[in-house]
């Protein structure tokens, strides 16, 4: 019985606290083998998010661009600015406004922190509907991968409501009039509308109350679904048998199976991430260092300026707008895309051509024909639309939701109708395709509204050239 | 045997659906309790409550004035008729100024144009000018301004006469 005989070994020193620490949590090197660092990803909280192994081919940057992985990396910066921007920020009126100049020009590095959240948040924007096109393009949404789409146009819904929540918290004139015209196409859901706005703004118009909500929406309750929706996000990745194989058009032709070697996380992936990371981050501080947020002067609810515009990301919603009756404008046509969005993998399910952009030859050449056709009409409907037809002023007696709302979407969907039929019957497009042409035409088309309702759109909202736009009053 | 396996399934079946309806209820109750908190507070003497817009002789037959902490103007006809109209446009909601030169407001957003009583001269507004309850008592304009009233053309129902 000698209790002290593991310690104090003849010739070693001594075992104290600090020294078992170290010893605890030395430095590891990486293993050498695949095997140790293999191991290694699954044993660590962080890295356990990827598999342990992935597809070599699945790593070729110009197929995913590193979309999704940049998304992660703005929200973790998004959380990480953010998160000490509250502690010189109260959501109170007018309060909130004092305090963005204050942390612009008092507060140490405050400016530089409030512009790396607001260009990774508008940035974000930007790379999470590249990343839905990227997923589109490839097919990659089609089974076994559905849920894992659904979760991710969950989670771009949940990244415009929190730009949406967040744009209002600098109680700027640019804020308010934002809030009140995004808030306001709400308010013509049918039955509901009303009484939602009023729950969201906390009374009849943007006030004090809708700051608070706004504050608490966009500090806590979006960033906990949004969290909880990513970790899933990455978790289904890997439980789907990682990310899709990049495939060429003649692979599909020869029905040479979609396959890859593996290799292991550690290095090939996480050194990549890395890289890309420190490339992006770096790109961002530079930009925010150089580029200013905008502010404009404390909201004013008795002045509206001229034109009053919706956050950039919603103009080309405004822009449909001005075209159609609110309830086919807020409600029809936002809801049966994004219905139809949603549910894409359940009705586009050939899993064949996974991992080929835009599926085949001709695949690729009727997506060109659709954005080109989208980029041709598009204006040109603006145009007519504004200019030459008048159907309220045609039709006077006649009821404002069938003038303004029915007659313009019958006026568009058949086109869209006549064009899908054409591709159908003189390109013998399959369902796929017809899919992929339609997608195509409507994406190309809203992104051609959003740019018209942000540079074309003046005083009154009329048509302006960029160039020969007056000045805001 | 069959009788006894066949009853013990029903019971199952009894008892999931009642957690299931219980579970229904319970989440019926935190949603309604949510709604009910998150509801709008009014506070009295500030937008949402009464405001004395201040005594009838200020505002002159066919004039329009606009009461800025109430968000509201008030329109006096060329009857002597008021209206307490909300200065917020019924499209998407922008502040509509008072056009003394053309005698009617115009939206700055999307060139909507209201005449004196909030009818609506010019769309895209979908319904006039929405109004708030007006009352005169002791000579002084008190308005509500708890809830919006909305209205269609030509309906001026809500027109007090001093």
């Amino acid at each position: 019985m000698e209790p002290e005989e593991n310690e104090n070994k003849p010739g070693t020193a001594p075992s104290t606290v600090v020294s078992r620490l170290m010893e605890k949590y030395k430095p590891q090197s990486i293993p050498e083998d695949d095997r140790g660092r293999m191991k290694l990803v699954v044993n660590n909280l962080v890295l356990h998010l990827h598999p342990s192994k992935v597809n070599a081919r699945s790593l070729q940057w110009t197929y995913t661009w590193g979309l999704g992985g940049l998304s992660a990396i703005l929200m973790t910066l998004l959380g990480a600015t953010g998160v000490i921007l509250l502690n010189n920020y109260t959501p109170a009126a007018p309060q909130a406004y004092l305090d963005i100049l204050e942390i612009r020009s008092n507060v140490w590095f405050g400016e530089l922190i409030r512009n790396l959240h607001h260009w990774s948040a508008n940035l974000l924007i930007i790379i999470a509907v590249l990343h839905l096109i990227r997923v589109f393009a490839t097919g990659s949404y089609r089974p076994p991968r559905e849920t894992n789409w659904i979760i991710g146009v969950l989670m771009l819904v949940l990244v415009f409501g929190s730009n949406f929540t967040g744009y209002l918290l600098p109680w700027d004139q640019l804020a308010f009039w934002a809030i009140t015209v995004g808030t306001s196409i709400i308010s013509y859901i049918p039955f509901i509308g009303e009484s939602l706005t009023r729950l969201i703004l906390a009374g009849p118009e943007v006030g004090a109350g809708t700051l608070l909500n706004f504050y608490s929406l966009h500090i806590a309750i979006i960033p906990l679904f949004i969290f909880g929706l990513m970790m899933y996000h990455f978790w289904r990745i890997r439980k789907d048998g990682g990310l899709t194989i990049p495939r060429t058009v003649e692979e599909v032709d020869q029905n040479i199976p979609a396959d890859s070697e593996k290799v292991t996380t550690i290095p090939h992936l996480v050194q990549k991430e890395l890289i890309f990371a420190l490339g992006w981050l770096a790109a961002i501080i530079i930009f925010a260092a150089l580029v200013p947020a905008p502010l404009e002067g404390i909201a004013d609810p008795n002045v509206s300026p001229n034109p009053a515009k919706a956050p950039w990301y919603f103009m080309g919603l405004q822009e449909l707008l001005l075209h159609f009756h609110p309830i086919v404008a807020a409600l029809v046509i936002p809801g049966v895309v994004f219905m139809g969005v949603l549910l894409l993998p359940f009705y586009d399910i050939d899993t064949r051509n996974i991992g080929v952009y835009f599926r085949s030859t001709r695949g690729r050449g009727l997506s060109l024909l659709a954005a080109g056709l989208a980029v041709i009409l598009t204006p040109t409907w603006v145009l007519v639309d504004e200019f030459l037809v008048d159907w309220s002023a045609w039709l006077p007696s006649w009821d404002t939701l069938i003038t303004n709302g029915l007659i313009p979407l019958v006026a568009i969907l058949l086109p869209l109708i006549l064009l899908d039929q054409w591709v159908k019957s003189v390109f013998k497009a399959d369902t796929e395709e017809r899919v992929l042409f339609v997608f195509m035409f409507l994406f190309t088309a809203f992104l051609i509204l959003t740019i018209i309702g942000i540079f074309f759109r003046g005083p009154g909202m009329s048509l302006y050239l960029p160039w020969a736009m007056p000045a805001a009053h | 045997m069959t009788e006894n396996s066949g009853r013990s399934t029903g019971r199952r079946d009894f008892l999931k659906i009642t957690w299931a309806m219980l579970a229904g209820l319970a989440a019926l109750e935190s949603g309604a309790l949510t709604l009910a908190y998150l509801q709008p507070r009014l506070a009295e003497g500030e937008f949402g409550g009464v405001i004395n817009a201040g005594p009838v002789e200020n505002f002159p037959n066919n004039s329009v004035t606009h009461i800025t902490n109430g968000r509201f103007y008030i329109a006096r006809m060329e009857d002597g008729g008021m209206l307490a109209i909300y200065h917020r446009c019924t499209h998407l909601g922008c502040t509509v100024p008072w056009d003394a030169n053309q005698n009617k407001f115009i939206c700055p957003c999307h060139s909507s144009e209201f005449d004196l009583s909030g009818d609506v001269l010019n769309p895209p507004a979908p319904r006039p000018l929405d109004t708030f309850a007006l009352e005169i008592v002791e000579g002084q304009v008190l308005v509500d301004t708890a809830k919006p009233i909305q209205r269609s053309n030509g309906d001026l129902v809500e027109v007090v006469y001093p």
